[in-house]
């Protein structure tokens, strides 16, 4: 009787391979190729054929290059880690609230990161560019801290990702509070903990793996970060994903081999980012029983 | 949750210091859209609606419009089209392989679009398939770019409703596997699937990566025609961005009404 079900449904299970094909064909044709495409291109050289390394020697070896390498590490770096502060304390500052308001202030705060790329630079543009309106402003009123502040350089490349790092950072950082019961922190202080000890022994290392995800997540997030950089910057400020599309798309130069390796080494970059939070994530499950509240 | 929320006045000025951070570049793109000059003062001393005029008479912006218009379509009808039975088929059938399925899905949300972009150009600027610069090949890449959102969607749909035992229940009273899709899995997971779709659509939308790196100036979608303009006048491409902000802002209302539907169907 088993066996015969079993074979019934073997049977009509090499007709529901049909719903599988279509699928495949545009994954291997849109994905799949693509990245094996780009991997073999990148140990190949861009005049003659054979196996190279010379691109991936040329992308961590020319100062060019390496200097893009490092701009893109360290603007990611520097905006997740100031995303992840200020996403740590507000999502902290939001749980607080009662669900009803906690999801509207969610809402806005999201709301605001589908104005991001292209209209985001520009909003900054007219903010603070170079005749933005808070630049001429501070000009007028003859507040001189701000005259050296340059939109199109480093410090105004962070603040722009900042911007879009922050509701990200919110949305993935507040559910870990809900980890932390109140009852915990009644029981430290009837113990005689203080709230600060409290937070650096028991709060803390409970938000540790959600805040180390996060931070994959977000440095991936700044990584490959397209748009807001080419609206604001175009090709004067020196940043990986920047150099990449020039090599590949570019109207100048084109060496999509080099091009390619650089792809390579973003990709690795992010994928190992991304690979945190995954794994932060699966520790961070110890401790968040299902249903606390979130959801 | 079983402890008061206490949200003091720290708290309170927190977050609206936050949104003020957060809403100061919408509201100023907004103003700017409105300001016939803003200078040296805190708000525009005039206001017009010149640049929307200019906006809405050049016949660009509507070529844009409509070109971000079809795209998006037929990228996520193709998406839904081949989506849902392979959803289908893998949850109930082989529910084995959905880790494997779940890596290659979270690929493109793993690796950027100047990635993605980098492959795509390789393989179809030369040998036999041709189609770099053509909207073929970006329809092909905004395919694989919602796959993410797509494939969850529709998965936690078919879960939810339970589409595995509604099929065998289906089945057990001699309905065939397609007849038993349609008729019984399908209306189920349909407000689901919507939800999905129209998120699909609002990320495709605000696409820029690909678009620009694939097609750029051949085929200029919406974000692609706000910055080829951003260097002619600041004004226009205000109007430009807070119109397309509204329309983002309306889908995603539709988006949330929708899901809260969803939430109060599911749970009564």
């Amino acid at each position: 009787m088993k066996s015969k079900e079993k074979s019934r449904r073997k049977r009509r299970n090499r007709w529901v391979f049909i719903g599988l094909v279509p699928f495949a064909i545009m994954v291997l044709a849109f994905q799949l190729a693509p990245v094996l495409s780009m991997i073999t291109g990148s140990f190949r050289p861009d005049v003659g054929s054979g196996f190279t390394l010379h691109n991936y020697y040329t992308a961590l070896h020319s100062p060019f290059y390496l200097k893009a390498i490092k701009n893109s590490l360290l603007i990611s770096a520097y905006s997740s880690l100031i995303g992840i502060v200020v996403g740590l304390v507000c999502a902290y500052s939001v749980s607080r609230f009662s669900p009803a308001i906690r999801d509207r202030l969610l809402m806005l705060s999201n709301m605001t990161s589908n104005f991001a790329g292209v209209p985001l630079a520009f909003a900054y543009i007219i903010l603070l560019g170079a005749n933005g309106v808070f630049t001429l402003l501070f000009r007028h009123w003859g507040w001189s801290a701000f005259a050296d502040f340059n939109l199109y350089s480093w410090s105004g490349l962070i603040l722009v990702y900042v911007y879009f790092q922050i509701p990200l950072s919110m949305l993935l950082l507040y559910p870990a509070y809900y980890g932390i019961r109140e009852q915990w922190k009644e029981a430290a202080s009837l113990l005689g903990a203080s709230s600060w000890q409290f937070w650096r022994t028991v709060g803390l290392p409970i938000l540790a793996p959600s805040v180390f995800g996060t931070l994959g997540i977000l440095f991936a997030n700044a990584m490959g970060a397209y748009a807001t950089a080419y609206a604001l910057v175009g090709g004067n400020y020196n940043l990986l994903v920047i150099r990449i599309g020039s090599l590949v798309a570019g109207d100048v130069t084109n060496q999509p081999n080099l091009g390619s390796a650089l792809a390579v080494l973003l990709a690795v970059s992010t994928l190992i980012a991304v690979f945190l939070n995954h794994w932060m994530t699966k520790r961070s499950a110890k401790y968040l029983t299902s249903g606390e509240g979130v959801g | 949750m079983t402890e008061k929320p206490r949200a003091g006045w720290g708290h309170v000025s927190l977050q609206v210091l936050l949104l003020v951070y957060l809403l100061l570049p919408l509201a100023a793109t907004g103003l700017y859209a409105f300001a016939k000059n803003w200078q040296n003062t805190v708000l525009p001393k005039q206001w017009t609606l010149e640049w929307f005029n200019a906006m809405f008479t050049d016949m660009r912006f509507f070529t844009a419009l409509w070109n971000s218009f079809y795209l998006c379509a037929i990228s996520v009808a193709l998406s839904l089209v081949v989506m849902l039975p392979a959803v289908f088929v893998l949850t109930v059938y082989f529910p084995k392989w959905e880790s494997f399925m779940k890596g290659i899905v979270v690929l493109p949300y793993a690796v950027p679009g100047v990635v993605a972009a980098v492959g795509l150009i390789r393989t179809y600027s030369s040998g036999p398939i041709e189609i770099a610069g053509t909207a073929y090949i970006l329809i092909g890449a905004y395919f694989v770019a919602v796959l993410p959102y797509m494939y969850q969607g529709i998965r936690n749909s078919m879960l939810t409703v339970s589409a595995p035992e509604l099929m065998q229940a289906a089945e057990l009273l001699g309905a065939k596997p397609i007849k038993a899709f349609l008729t019984v899995v399908f209306p189920n997971i349909l407000p689901g699937v919507m939800i999905s779709t129209l998120l699909s659509f609002s990320v495709l939308f605000g696409e820029f990566v690909l678009t620009n790196m694939l097609v750029g100036a051949h085929i200029p979608t919406i974000q692609v025609y706000l910055y080829q303009r951003s260097g002619e006048s600041g004004h226009l491409s205000s109007a430009i961005g807070i119109t397309y902000f509204v329309f983002i802002l309306l889908l995603s209302m539709v988006l949330l009404k929708l899901g809260r539907r969803l939430n109060r169907g599911t749970r009564p």
